[in-house]
């Protein structure tokens, strides 16, 4: 049930095709994986090995170096708090205190209903709009406490669900290459020379 | 003319040239129609139209410093790629995660065609036959802004077979990763990129431009460097080196952070604005907020050694930053004002690097841990004296020798210039010293006030029951 179903099994066959060696695809892969489960599973690993032809070992050593990749289900919203050191300086802190309060858990835990996991996070690349949080990884800036409990009470009511997808899901827009306009992916070892276009001649 | 574009989050515009935000007041900046109206694929087309010798000798001139964190010439580091070995790559570092830095993700996000034609113009100049661009995996947006403009511009014939009807054929294949703040250094960005553990690979022998992805050629590029190249062909190169300085010509994208009236996101003239300009200046930051007094800032990164403000005056300028004792590194300021709590600022960033480390090297995975635990210690009040100098000699196996640190009129310091030795195989280790020793060279005091006296152990020199 946990290897990938057929829609995205259509998906990753398009990822790996793009890339020269397979187990270049091997992260994307992972994504769509947790995507569709929410955590990646063992048979989801077992599955991946076999489309990329590497032991399941392997993924599953790729896997547990991201920290994006969890390995038993989590809340439906994670929510990191940024801890670093701009949002430090602009309270996250307390912030983080007070997620705590709120949820009734500490960091790194999952509310009894599974609506929410808080997290510690690190830099999220929006240090002037400190602190900041990613719910899902959609970002929330400049956040005060109320802030943080308007957000909290929106996700409990669902208002919100259109924005923020369950856990596991990134990007909605993915990248399409038409056949018809692809250059397409060579071996490295199949390529003996070098691109047409440096004949020291313009290209148009 | 200070606009703060509510669609960027974080940038400022101001009434400076703009080489790579440009478009950032359009709503729309990010879709190909935008583009097309405002000069885009113009570069591009002016690049294809000439040999691609000559446009590679052109970023030479133009001296196109990478903007990733090393600030090493693009035009050289291309033409460090071994003659006649094919195929070579492109790999774009997306992968925006060092503390207080923020501006390659802006530029994804709002500009994403800029990116891809600047991949192009690279791709054409180096002979590079295939592109990845490696994109940040908690940067949801910008990998959905990058997809919807690549989709657009396959279909419009910009990117893939025969671009713009010539015999120039590239992909640009776009790859997300998954959390891991060491996978921006590039050997590891192109480990990641195989689909293995993001661990750094020893360089030298081999760099990414001779050995890279699959053992092949390969540059990286940082996503802002790329940015660069379609005005760069529009324009040409005698007004490109027109802004800035001589050694630092064009632009750079600047985020400032912290303690300041207004922080954002700021396209600056390269080389001659100063951090005294960035943090005080009307059309910048305005200075510290609640007009109180600067303490500390850091100049280029949670990587860069701190400065304070004795160093205000100093321009973005890496040949005056590097003697002064720190770098530049990614164009990340951030400021901290006088109510600052020193320690545990320092431990906000060795925190960080510690829990980045990949775990390859020993004196970085046990040094840096090592430093997290003696700093919380202190900064929890139960630290002792002994500590201190414990901190200073876990440094020294990480980086022996002197440290660079700024120079301090107060303190009567004399500035070690950057950068420093280290044991490890990537700067991560170093760079969790790096606040540890900064602050413990300028602000010694405060981790004086924090810490108690050792009480040695008594031991008598009588064996029991004698
Ligand atoms: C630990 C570490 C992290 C880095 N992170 C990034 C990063 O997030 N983005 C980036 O562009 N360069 C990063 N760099 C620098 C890259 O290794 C590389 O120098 C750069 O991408 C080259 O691009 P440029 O020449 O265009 O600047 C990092 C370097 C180190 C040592
Ligand atoms: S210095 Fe740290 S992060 Fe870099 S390779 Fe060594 S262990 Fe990994
Ligand atoms: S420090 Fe929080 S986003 Fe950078």
């Amino acid at each position: 049930m946990s290897r990938l179903k057929e829609a995205n099994l259509k998906i990753a066959k398009e990822i790996i095709a793009r890339y020269p060696r397979q187990k270049s695809a091997l992260i994307p892969l992972l994504h769509l994986a947790q995507e569709q489960d929410g955590y990646i599973t063992r048979e989801a690993m077992v599955h991946l090995a076999e489309l990329v032809g590497v032991t399941s070992a392997e993924v599953y050593g790729t896997a547990t170096f991201y920290g994006m990749f969890r390995f038993e289900p989590i809340g439906r919203y994670l929510v990191n708090i940024c801890g670093t050191m701009s949002c430090a300086l602009m309270g996250s802190e307390e912030l983080m205190h007070h997620a705590e309060k709120r949820l009734g858990i500490k960091a790194g835990g999952t509310t009894p209903d599974g609506m929410f996991t808080l997290a510690h996070a690190e830099c999220q690349a929006a240090c002037t709009e400190a602190p900041c949080l990613q719910v899902n990884y959609r970002y929330r800036l400049r956040v005060t406490p109320a802030d943080l409990d308007i957000l909290i009470d929106n996700l409990e009511a669902g208002k919100l669900s259109d924005e923020i997808p369950a856990h596991g899901v990134l990007a909605k827009v993915r990248q399409h290459i038409p056949v018809a306009r692809a250059v397409g992916a060579i071996a490295p070892e199949l390529v003996t020379q070098g691109p047409v276009w440096l004949d020291g001649k313009a290209a148009l | 003319m200070n606009a703060i574009y509510a669609h960027a989050p974080g940038f400022v515009a101001g009434d400076r040239p703009k080489i790579v935000t440009s478009r950032f007041e359009y709503l729309d900046s990010y879709t190909l129609e935008r583009y097309l109206a405002t000069d885009g694929y113009k570069g591009l087309r002016s690049a294809l139209s000439r040999p691609a010798t000559e446009i590679h000798e052109e970023v030479k001139s133009a001296t196109v410093l990478g903007r990733g964190g090393a600030g090493f010439p693009a035009g050289i580091k291309w033409g460090l790629t071994p003659q006649q070995v094919w195929p070579r790559y492109l790999v774009v570092n997306g992968d925006e995660s060092e503390p207080g830095t923020y501006k390659d993700r802006l530029l994804m996000e709002c500009d994403p065609h800029q990116l891809i034609e600047g991949c192009l113009i690279a791709c054409y100049a180096v002979g590079l036959s295939q592109c990845f661009l490696y994109i940040r995996g908690e940067m949801v947006l910008a990998q959905e802004r990058v997809a919807m403009a690549l989709n657009e511009a396959y279909i419009a014939g910009y990117v893939g077979k025969n671009i713009l009807g010539s015999k120039f054929s590239v992909d640009i294949i776009l790859h997300w990763g998954a959390g891991a703040y060491v996978v921006g250094e590039e050997t590891a960005l192109i480990e990641s990129l195989e689909g293995n553990r993001g661990m750094p690979r020893l360089k030298p022998p081999f760099f990414p431009a001779a050995n890279g992805l699959y053992g092949q050629p390969t540059i990286v590029n940082n996503v802002e460097t790329l940015a660069n190249l379609p005005w760069l062909m529009c324009h040409g190169v005698a007004a490109y080196t027109q802004i800035g300085s001589k050694t630092s010509p064009g632009t750079r994208m600047v985020a400032v952070s912290g303690h300041v009236k207004r922080p954002g996101v700021y396209e600056i003239v390269n080389g001659t604005t100063t951090f005294r300009d960035l943090i005080y200046g009307d059309e910048f930051c305005g200075g510290v907020r609640n007009d109180n007094k600067l303490k500390a800032f850091v100049p280029g990164g949670g990587s860069a050694p701190w400065f304070t403000p004795d160093q205000l005056d100093l321009p973005f300028e890496a040949s005056q930053v590097g003697p002064a004792g720190s770098m530049l590194g990614s164009g990340a300021v951030i400021v901290m004002d006088e109510t600052t709590d020193i320690p545990a600022a320092a431990l906000t960033l060795t925190h960080f690097y510690a829990h980045e480390s990949c775990g390859k090297c020993t004196p970085c995975r046990e040094g840096t841990t090592w430093l997290e635990r003696i700093l919380r210690r202190i900064v929890d009040g139960n630290g002792t004296d002994a500590d201190i100098q414990q901190l200073l000699e876990v440094g020294a196996m990480i980086s022996p020798g002197d440290f660079p640190h700024a120079a301090n009129e107060k303190l009567g310091l004399t500035a070690v210039p950057f950068p420093y030795k280290m044991t490890t195989i990537c700067f991560v280790g170093p760079s969790a010293f790096v606040p540890v020793h900064s602050a413990l060279t300028l602000f010694r005091s405060e981790f004086e006030a924090r810490v108690t006296k050792r009480v040695t152990i008594p031991v008598t020199a009588v064996g029991v029951g004698s």
